[in-house]
């Protein structure tokens, strides 16, 4: 079912990019990749004409330094093996519920991943990914064009940073505050601090 | 949750999150596949059976692993339980939640406490049971568990009639909930609900059913779904879905066979699935639980993702919201059945 569904996407936008990912694990779950700029119609092709009226999880991937070997059988597609500059994904996982099929794995990947990267927000397609999106954009700091209220979910408003990409530090306490313990120490060091 | 007021009309209605929010995504992409099993206990501390078995089912879907045949009875056996605690739980803080406080959460307790009895002795946890193994289950039952929830079963139809006498024919009670947000089956899936609030606004989808995970296609059992949609079919779904787990009980406990419980060819420590990537859920009692993997062949997962349902059903709490009174807003909220440290994870 859902091989006749990436073929027909293909057929459909001849003359773009759209790449079909064949998952190398057990699991069989293939993917279709899909450039940003027609991400929005393929969504409305893929609910309107297709029936996949529910998208069940959106999440986002952050590839350091390109894709990892070994995940997906691509040959054709060099600069996914391990390219020099990452990127950051989003991945929809999307279902039918009259015709009881899926899942349906779209991604759609952004160029770079610094500068508040930005990709077309699905929201106006699916409701359902209005929170999802909301927390791919806090955690991992991908900004959604056309999302109705792009603000952080989970972590509060003044906090910097994504704290799902790969290379970000923990800070080591996020509620410092100062107690007389050091001072203490610092004093038994010295002459006046000691009691003998 | 910031809301906006006119008189004791909702016009505005914004969930703020975050406030348990603890980043599990993040610590379970810094430790070995096994190390996140206990953690999932803590997503939906209510029902954490469930969390384990989704976890494993997405482990064993990328790895190709087989379950042996007494385990996937066992694991059903369990989820059905958790779902029976978690819906008298439900029915007892809905009742709360309307002022009712004491009695039905009393009542519903008492049940739920002898289920979590269940667990203790098997698991030797109530709660963090951390039970599931990729594979598997981690031990078998101690002997006479299966007679003893046997005759548990027997008993829970007569706790739900209890609880359906109190609910059916109380005024009070459907003055508050007959017809107080109702939601069409069609917005209820363009915004992502799923499981019990999904079926009470009359779509038929349950995942134990469509996807047939496990040994789910086994077993007879039928899909309430509520006419309305409002706070009262998505109130007693969870009644009627409970009675269909009696049913599946009755069914596995009958049908279990004897045998190992553990695939043995499995490493637990130090796992490591082939690459590739895995999108894995079940029908959890509060909806669609579903575990995002990506391996890339290491010890750790490369991305790991939890789809929470008790999230995702809240999409459409502010639409739900607006119009009603205030003093329904703790109704509707309560109706949808969420758990916090699902929602924040």
């Amino acid at each position: 079912m859902t091989d006749q569904v990436f073929k027909s996407i293909i057929e459909k936008y001849p003359d773009k990019d759209i790449r079909f990912l064949e998952n190398s694990s057990p699991s069989g779950q293939h993917s279709l990749l899909v450039p940003p700029e027609i991400a929005v119609d393929v969504a409305y092709f893929l609910r309107d004409c297709l029936g996949f009226d529910y998208c069940s999880n959106v999440t986002g991937v952050d590839w350091i330094n390109g894709v990892k070997k070994g995940i997906w059988k691509s040959d054709s597609n060099e600069e996914i093996d391990g390219g020099k500059s990452g990127f950051l994904e989003v991945v929809y996982h999307l279902y039918s519920v009259q015709k009881k099929v899926g899942p349906l794995i779209l991604r759609v990947r952004t160029k770079t991943r610094e500068d508040r990267p930005e990709l077309p927000s699905l929201t106006p397609v699916w409701k359902s990914a209005e929170f999802q999106e909301r927390e791919v954009f806090d955690l991992f700091g991908i900004w959604f064009g056309g999302h109705p209220d792009m603000r952080r979910l989970l972590m509060w408003e003044e906090f910097e940073g994504h704290p799902m990409r790969k290379d970000y530090i923990p800070p080591d306490d996020y509620e410092y505050e100062p107690t007389p313990h050091g001072q203490i120490l610092e004093r038994i060091k010295t002459k006046a601090g000691k009691t003998e | 949750m910031n809301v906006t007021l006119e008189g004791e009309t909702v016009v505005a209605l914004k969930p703020v999150f975050g406030y348990l929010h603890r980043n599990h995504e993040k610590l379970a992409e810094g430790m070995s596949y096994l190390g996140s099993m206990p953690y999932t206990d803590r997503l939906d501390y209510i029902c954490p059976l469930t969390n384990n078995w989704a976890y494993a089912l997405a482990v064993e879907k990328l790895a190709g692993i087989e379950v042996p045949e007494r385990a996937e009875y066992l694991r059903v056996i369990l989820a059905e339980l958790t779902r029976i605690q978690n819906h008298a739980a439900f029915l007892g803080f809905v009742l709360g939640d309307m002022g009712a406080w004491g009695t039905a959460l009393m009542y519903a307790f008492r049940e739920r406490e002898r289920i979590l009895d269940f667990f203790e002795e098997l698991t030797g946890a109530r709660m963090m049971v951390n039970f599931m193994r990729f594979g598997g289950c981690r031990w078998d039952t101690p002997a006479g568990w299966l007679e003893e929830v046997r005759k548990f079963v027997k008993g829970v139809p007569n706790f739900l009639d209890e609880m359906e006498k109190l609910l059916v024919e109380n005024e009070i009670l459907l003055a508050r909930l007959v017809g107080v947000a109702p939601l069409s089956g069609k917005r209820a899936i363009e915004g992502g609900l799923s499981g019990p609030p999904l079926r009470a606004s009359g779509v038929d989808y349950d995942i134990r059913k469509v996807d047939a995970y496990g040994i789910y296609s086994r077993f007879r059992f039928r899909i309430p779904r509520g006419e309305y949609g409002d706070c009262y079919d998505r109130f007693m779904i969870r009644i009627h879905e409970a009675r269909e787990s009696v049913e599946i009980l009755k069914q596995a406990l009958d049908e279990i066979p004897e045998g190992p419980v553990l695939n043995p060819k499995i490493k637990q420590r130090g796992f490591r699935p082939p690459p590739g990537e895995v999108y894995a859920r079940l029908e959890a009692p509060k909806g669609e639980l579903g575990f995002h993997i990506i391996s890339d062949g290491t010890d750790r997962p490369y991305r790991y993702r939890v789809r929470p349902p008790s999230l995702i059903n809240l999409t459409l709490l502010e639409e739900m919201c607006i119009g009603a009174k205030i003093a329904d807003v703790m109704v509707i909220l309560g109706s949808i059945d969420i758990v916090l440290g699902e929602v924040d994870r």
